[in-house]
């Protein structure tokens, strides 16, 4: 597991360090002179070998330096940035995640339940069509009609300004919610509800298949049957005999793609100005800026291999087989 | 026992299950693979058991994909799509390069001609007859799709090769490296092959969408080759001495590429989406004469707000040939399924 993030700071490392351009030029313009470019090239030790780069990378990062950006937020520390703008990926990943697990779980299981209904043919196709919608064309079709339309949404951002919000840890509703300014969280919240919807698409469209699969799969299990043969109510049979097995896919799926929301993020948080970790990425990456590249794409890795850590775990609390193994 | 193919209560589910225990319990399970020959037991409608092992697992999907709905509608929109793309040239009523309509273009009041008489869409910013565009576009779209497709497949086929024939080492090798890959969420890592390219170009597009799915396309073969190593028709063929190379590629490939397949025309329609997601973010392929609907749909975001109809129409068209991608992928999926089988 650390070795997937070792191996991918170095790949990532020499990655970064071959793309054209690089932060000499974004930093200085076409035109600068080459007494100019050296001195900072120097400056950066961007004139020493790769590897030493890396081993200095290294040494560095044990400390918890990355470095100070040069594009997003120029004179910074990277880690910083990081620390300052994850907050709100949380907040947006939250709630997407909640809203894709809580009408998808659900549904698999109706739709399962009424195999080769109308229904089940009806949301199998509104899922494949959740797929095949490009989030940002999504992401614009809901802020054209439900913010610049209609007005029901704000447009773009995390929170009024003007509501002149106190700012503790950086979450804006828990904020409101710790500072009793409950007007704040509930315009945090407002914000939050178009991009949320449009990140959630995806997530549920496949959370929504793998469930509807996995519940079918096990409604045709004997002991199903059986539980049903007992007399069982249906309550009982659906909560512990169906929901309880059919879930252990269902939750792989959900740390897979909680691991890969940082790329509807990146989308998302660009059509909603939601400045987040998907927006800072996206500008890292037209400014070249490396310390912000390093931080970010390593801190996504890093959420994934600990979301897979969390699904590994919840399988122990879910299924006694692989407790008493 | 002639039963509709889709039970459609809860009554029917649980009578259907009862019956088959009691054709379990009478006889051999019906649908039930026999691993060593690799036949089956099919029912057909009239409830006779043909036991001859004739009918592939190919043969079986094919009968049911003929009436399966889903299947028709998928690989209706995919033909038309292809045909569409392949004559689209000389259908469209104008050039989509010329800019036709540049006299009307007026950088200040109104940089989007609107319809007029043989412009049914008008035009775009630099009045080219953006019909013309949306058809010829379904060329590029193709190309980028297959081309994305067929290099992301042969890259994972060479990987996933080598992982499932030879194991051990390079096994854990190539796995370690598959794994990295699939840490980083897949649009990033488009992005980041993207950003490599110091020239944006459409090859710089398909290339980095191919390497995103060239690891998804590993771990399935892999999987499915690995699974075969220990079976009876690997051993048999080993133990006839038939040469190692033969075996992986006449015995074990083929075995494995069903799932394959059908992953690749999943991806064909996420790789025309990624194109327009790449597009959207600046890294698309600048050089717009040959129109693409992806890159059409990611410059549309400059006038989105006053000329809505500028990314609506490459949308539809994307989520259109998105959806019978996938609906033909999901179909095959699910025939090609040895448990599906009944």
């Amino acid at each position: 597991m650390i070795g997937v993030v070792f191996a991918l700071s170095l790949l990532l490392f020499f990655w970064l360090r071959s793309l054209p351009g690089g932060v000499v030029s974004a930093l200085l313009g076409e035109r600068a002179t080459s007494a100019s470019r050296a001195a900072l090239t120097e400056a950066f030790g961007l004139d020493q070998p790769v590897y030493v780069q890396y081993l200095k990378f290294l040494q560095r990062a044990s400390k918890g330096e990355f470095g100070v950006s040069t594009g997003v937020l120029p004179g910074q520390d990277a880690f910083h940035i990081f620390l300052v703008r994850l907050p709100a990926t949380i907040e947006l990943s939250i709630c997407a995640m909640v809203i894709a697990i809580i009408f998808a779980i659900p549904l698999g299981y109706l739709a399962a339940k009424r195999h080769g209904s109308t229904f089940d043919n009806g949301t199998i196709v509104l899922s494949l069509i959740g797929v095949a919608v490009p989030v940002f064309f999504l992401a614009f079709l809901l802020k054209y009609w439900f913010a610049v339309q209609t007005h029901t949404f704000p447009v773009s951002g995390r929170q009024d300004a003007a509501l002149g919000c106190t700012r503790t840890t950086g979450f804006f509703v828990l904020d409101g919610l710790l500072t009793r300014e409950f007007d704040c969280s509930a315009d945090a919240l407002r914000h939050l509800v178009l991009p949320s919807i449009a990140l959630a698409t995806i997530p549920f469209a496949v959370i929504f298949r793998i469930c509807r699969a996995s519940v079918l799969e096990v409604l045709d299990e004997d002991y199903v049957r059986t539980a049903e043969a007992k007399g069982l109510t249906i309550q009982v049979i659906r909560a512990r005999h169906v929901m309880r097995n059919a879930l252990l896919p269902v939750i792989t799926t959900i740390g897979l793609q909680t691991g890969g929301l940082l790329a509807g993020a990146v989308l998302t948080e660009t059509v909603f100005n939601f400045g987040g970790l998907g927006s800072t990425l996206f500008q890292a990456f037209t400014n070249r800026d490396y310390a912000v590249l390093q931080v970010l794409i390593l801190a996504a890795a890093a959420i994934y291999v600990i979301v897979n850590l969390l699904v590994d775990i919840s399988y122990a609390v879910i299924d006694p087989r692989v407790r008493t193994r | 026992m002639n039963r509709p193919s889709s039970s459609l209560n809860p009554m029917d589910n649980r009578k259907r299950r009862i019956d088959e225990l009691a054709a379990s319990s009478a006889g051999p399970r019906r649908g039930r693979t026999d691993p060593a020959s690799g036949s089956v037991l099919v029912v057909d409608d009239a409830g006779t058991v043909d036991e001859s092992p004739g009918v592939s697992l190919i043969a079986s999907a094919w009968r049911r994909l003929r009436r399966d709905p889903v299947f028709l509608v998928g690989a209706g929109i995919t033909i038309v799509f292809i045909v569409f793309a392949i004559i689209s040239p000389w259908l469209a009523p104008h050039d989509p390069a010329a800019g036709l309509l540049l006299d009307k273009v007026r950088t200040q009041s109104n940089p989007i001609p609107g319809p007029q008489p043989g412009f049914p869409l008008g035009a775009d910013d630099k009045g080219r007859d953006f019909l013309s565009r949306l058809m010829v576009g379904s060329q590029q779209t193709l190309i980028v799709g297959v081309l994305a497709t067929v290099i992301g497949l042969i890259g994972g086929l060479v990987l996933g090769i080598l992982a499932g024939a030879f194991g051990g080492g390079i096994d854990a090798f190539v796995m370690r490296v598959v794994d990295v890959l699939l840490s980083i969420p897949s649009l990033l890592l488009a992005l980041s092959i993207a950003a490599l390219a110091s020239q944006p170009s459409q090859w710089t597009v398909i290339i980095a969408i191919a390497v995103v799915q060239i690891p998804v396309f590993a771990r399935l073969l892999r999987g499915s080759m690995l699974a075969q190593r220990s079976s009876d028709h690997v051993l048999a063929a080993r133990a006839l001495g038939v040469k190692p190379s033969a075996v992986v590629f006449r015995h074990m490939v083929p075995n494995s590429l069903g799932p394959v397949i059908v992953q690749a025309t999943l991806v064909l329609a996420t790789s025309i989406i990624d194109a327009a997601a790449l597009s959207f973010l600046g890294l698309g392929n600048p050089n717009d004469d040959a129109p693409e609907w992806g890159q059409m749909l990611g410059r549309s975001q400059t006038y989105i707000y006053d000329y809505p109809h500028l990314a609506i129409y490459p949308a539809l068209c994307i989520i259109l040939v998105a959806l019978g991608f996938t609906l033909m992928g999901e179909s095959l999926r699910e025939a090609l399924d040895p448990k599906s089988r009944r």
